[in-house]
């Protein structure tokens, strides 16, 4: 079990061979399914009203990386999206703006002549998204394309392959290479979970990534089903809280792909708040990879100050 | 950024109707008391008066009992098990769409969050009345032998912590078997079974099947006393089930009961962490730890000790204390001003014997009967926070060294009624199991019922077994 006193010299000295790694790894406390989904399953029956909701849905728009990730996607598209980033509600000022933009690394400059001065992120997948499967080479040869052309944050995916077969020192170091190639930009590592499958797993993951140097830990790339879930997102939110406990450093967390409307944002919230605290509240250290869900977040606001609902015809696609 | 702070949310009050005062459920009608004081029922988290209540004396209690003998004789026995069945069905479905009306009521009238009475106790409620509806008719399938027979009147006295829940596990299979029933509600907490008292007419329930008697401990002391009830029912304290068992000596009488707890939840060092925690803190905080089964000592492996305590503590400052219709509220009210001052006693005691007492910082009503969750440590089997039940939100924690010396200490008590084991391996929850001399031992989990499983005590938690087939045994004559 890892102990909430242990500190930074102890954190660094598992990450010294690959046998010390794999032995913190499997020694992290397990994690019971059926414990998990309940305590999510609870967290889920909290009723956020008036003030509070409010509250929750300027702050869940405020954290929404708004994606698009598709073949299809063109410089038009891109620039469309990145409109509504900037002034999701035309018909309300006082409407936040998101908190980046992410695309694929062919895009990035597109997305960033955009948004510029805007205070809006660009955020790029990169390392072979979605599956990750390339060499090294070709995955830091596209973080560094992706960073040259303005990316603030990277998105990158671990190598599901290699954590399955418990390669543990390969992902890490994997890691550790993009998050030296990302140079200043901000690290986001997608776990897959809908392909880790069990939560002691997410656990363990979750951990190799914090440890390697990742800024955020991600759930998913919205590629595979299951995407994010509840009780995947409230472990990976006890494994940042631990990981502070441990060495005083805050690491985000991202969930991605499946949350579409405002009931479920504000149930992440408040597992966020129950489970990592009040410091995740913030854009900083709490994203939503989401597209649809923002027009949701965005009628529920007009709901709540005009009291009645528009129709999504009065919310723009893009 | 401002906190994320969350508004009141209650649950509507204006889907209860209570009326100013109740009289007794006998032979399928409301009647007026007749030797009894009429009794007030609060609302533990405001002291308000919901209303007041018929009690109901010898004579009353003779005429509940009467009935029920009437209804067993011409009505209820004859009748074939599929149409006992069709009315359990009926009562079972009507309870779910009463479900939020009930929730409420509970809440107001025990004191207990409604996020527990409506995710819980009632849907419980009617799982057991529907469990119980299909047994009606197979009872030759009961692993009972042949054409098995009901005792006849059920004379039933139910505590205040699960008023409702309470009645289903009695009610039920009283009635699958072919039984007629006398129940008294606790004084504290009438009103759900009165409520349940208008649901049996709304499903036709033949008068006299079903007797709601309301009162205090004289009431109680009619009814089990009575000579013409067949079968005792009784749930409550220790204290109370002695003087019941030496009472029903040497009579006719089929009796069981389930007492107190004093249960422990052992956490071993491979422990999942996180669900553990949250084991612990619903296996004492789940009702207000009102509950005979809740987890009161934790037994802790030493070795993982500052964790789990430093673990808990934290967890423990997110509960949320307050108003129990708020749909957001963790703990709500402690039952009544009785009880609180129990639980102050012993935690006082607790503290003269040297154990070290924690809370989280939380502000509690002004009115009201309120306790904060509460953690003991430095305790030992000697104190008497670890031997007594506080039935409190109240946790005694201990450690230990070997999982033969969490044995020794799970079962040195005089209760058994349950326990709780964490650990990641299969094999020491297997073994521990076989150990332990607790009536339910949960692996992993905490406070988890279900009607088609059995639950029961050694020792001084009680004897019988009430819920799944074991529960339709203790009403069948054999």
């Amino acid at each position: 079990m890892t102990t909430l006193d242990s500190g930074v010299d102890s954190l660094a000295d598992v990450t010294s061979s690959e046998d010390r790694l794999r032995r913190f790894l499997l020694g992290l406390p397990g994690v019971d399914q059926v414990g998990a989904e309940a305590r999510a399953a609870t967290l889920s029956t909290r009723s956020i009203k008036t003030t509070a909701k409010q509250y929750a849905l300027d702050l869940a728009i405020q954290m929404i990386d708004l994606t698009t990730l598709e073949g299809q996607d063109t410089p038009g598209k891109v620039r469309a999206l990145c409109a509504k980033a900037k002034r999701p509600d035309p018909a309300d000022p006082t409407a936040p703006q998101v908190a980046a933009v992410c695309v694929y690394p062919d895009l990035v400059a597109t997305a960033k002549r955009e948004l510029q001065g805007t205070g809006i992120n660009v955020a790029s997948v990169a390392t072979a998204f979605p599956s990750g499967r390339s060499s090294l080479a070709i995955k830091i040869q596209d973080t560094k394309d992706a960073v040259a052309s303005g990316a603030d944050e990277v998105d990158m995916v671990i190598d599901r392959g290699a954590f399955l077969s418990g390669r543990y020192a390969m992902v890490f170091d994997e890691i550790a290479a993009i998050r030296e190639a990302a140079g200043d930009a901000h690290l986001k590592v997608i776990l897959e979970t809908g392909e880790l499958v069990t939560y002691d797993n997410v656990r363990r993951a979750s951990w190799l990534a914090m440890l390697a140097g990742a800024d955020f830990i991600k759930t998913s790339t919205g590629k595979v089903s299951p995407a994010a879930t509840l009780p995947v997102t409230l472990v990976m939110l006890e494994a940042v809280r631990d990981y502070h406990e441990a060495t005083g450093l805050h690491i985000g967390v991202k969930p991605a792909g499946g949350i579409r409307t405002a009931k479920d944002a504000i149930k992440y919230l408040v597992t966020v708040n129950e489970t990592a605290g009040p410091d995740w509240l913030d854009p900083e250290l709490f994203r939503f990879g989401a597209s649809s869900l923002l027009n949701d977040l965005l009628m529920q606001r007009t709901k709540l100050a005009t009291g009645h609902y528009p129709g999504p015809d009065y919310f723009t696609l893009d | 950024m401002s906190r994320f702070e969350y508004a009141p949310a209650p649950e509507s009050r204006a889907i209860v109707d209570i009326k100013s005062s109740y009289g007794l459920f006998v032979n399928g009608q409301f009647v007026e008391a007749t030797d009894g004081k009429p009794f007030k029922t609060v609302s533990p988290a405001s002291e308000e008066v919901l209303a007041e209540v018929s009690e109901a004396g010898p004579a009353d209690v003779d005429k509940a009992v009467r009935a029920a003998r009437k209804a067993f004789d011409k009505v209820w026995g004859p009748m074939s098990g599929k149409d006992r069945a069709k009315y359990l069905f009926r009562i079972a479905r009507l309870i779910q769409e009463r479900a939020r009306e009930l929730a409420v009521l509970e809440s107001l009238d025990n004191g207990k969050p409604i996020r527990e009475s409506r995710d819980v106790d009632i849907p419980l409620v009617a799982a057991h009345f529907f469990y119980y509806a299909g047994w009606a008719d197979k009872l030759d399938y009961a692993g009972v032998g042949d054409d098995p027979q009901p005792w006849g009147v059920a004379g039933q006295v139910i505590p205040w912590n699960f008023p409702m829940l309470m009645l289903a596990w009695k009610i039920a299979p009283a009635l699958a078997a072919g039984n007629t029933v006398v129940l008294k509600p606790a004084e504290t907490t009438p009103l759900t079974a009165l409520a349940f008292a208008e649901i049996c007419q709304q499903a036709d329930l033949p008068p006299g099947v079903v007797n709601i008697v309301t009162g205090a401990g004289r009431t109680g002391q009619a009814l089990v006393e009575h000579p013409d009830v067949d079968k005792v029912a009784f749930t409550g304290s220790t204290a109370v089930g002695r003087a019941i068992a030496k009472s029903v000596a040497g009579t006719h009488k089929a009796v069981t009961l389930e007492l107190g707890g004093k249960a422990a939840n052992i956490v071993f060092e491979d422990a999942p962490i996180d669900q553990t925690i949250e084991g612990i803190v619903n296996g004492i905080f789940f009702n207000q730890g009102h509950v005979c089964c809740a987890g009161s000592r934790l037994l802790v492996q030493e070795s993982v000790y500052d964790e789990v305590l430093a673990r808990l503590k934290r967890r423990m400052g997110t509960l949320r204390v307050g108003d129990p219709l708020d749909k957001n509220t963790d703990i709500g009210a402690i039952n009544s001003a009785a009880q609180l001052a129990k639980i102050r006693e012993l935690s006082q005691i607790g503290e003269d014997e040297g154990a070290e007492r924690w809370s989280p910082e939380c502000e509690l009503p002004a009115n009201g009967y309120w306790f904060p969750p509460t953690v003991f440590t430095g305790v030992s089997q000697a104190h008497r926070i670890a031997r007594e039940e506080i039935f409190g939100p109240v946790l005694s924690v201990l450690t230990f060294r070997t999982p033969a010396e969490a044995v020794e200490k799970a079962n040195n008590t005089p209760f058994g009624l349950s326990a709780g084991i964490w650990t990641e391996k299969g094999s020491r929850i297997l073994w521990m199991a076989n150990q332990l001399r607790a009536g339910v031992v949960w692996a992993n989990t905490f406070n988890r019922f279900d009607p088609t499983s059995p639950f029961g005590g050694y020792k001084e938690s009680g004897y019988g077994r009430e819920g799944g087939r074991h529960g339709l045994e203790a009403y069948l004559a054999h």
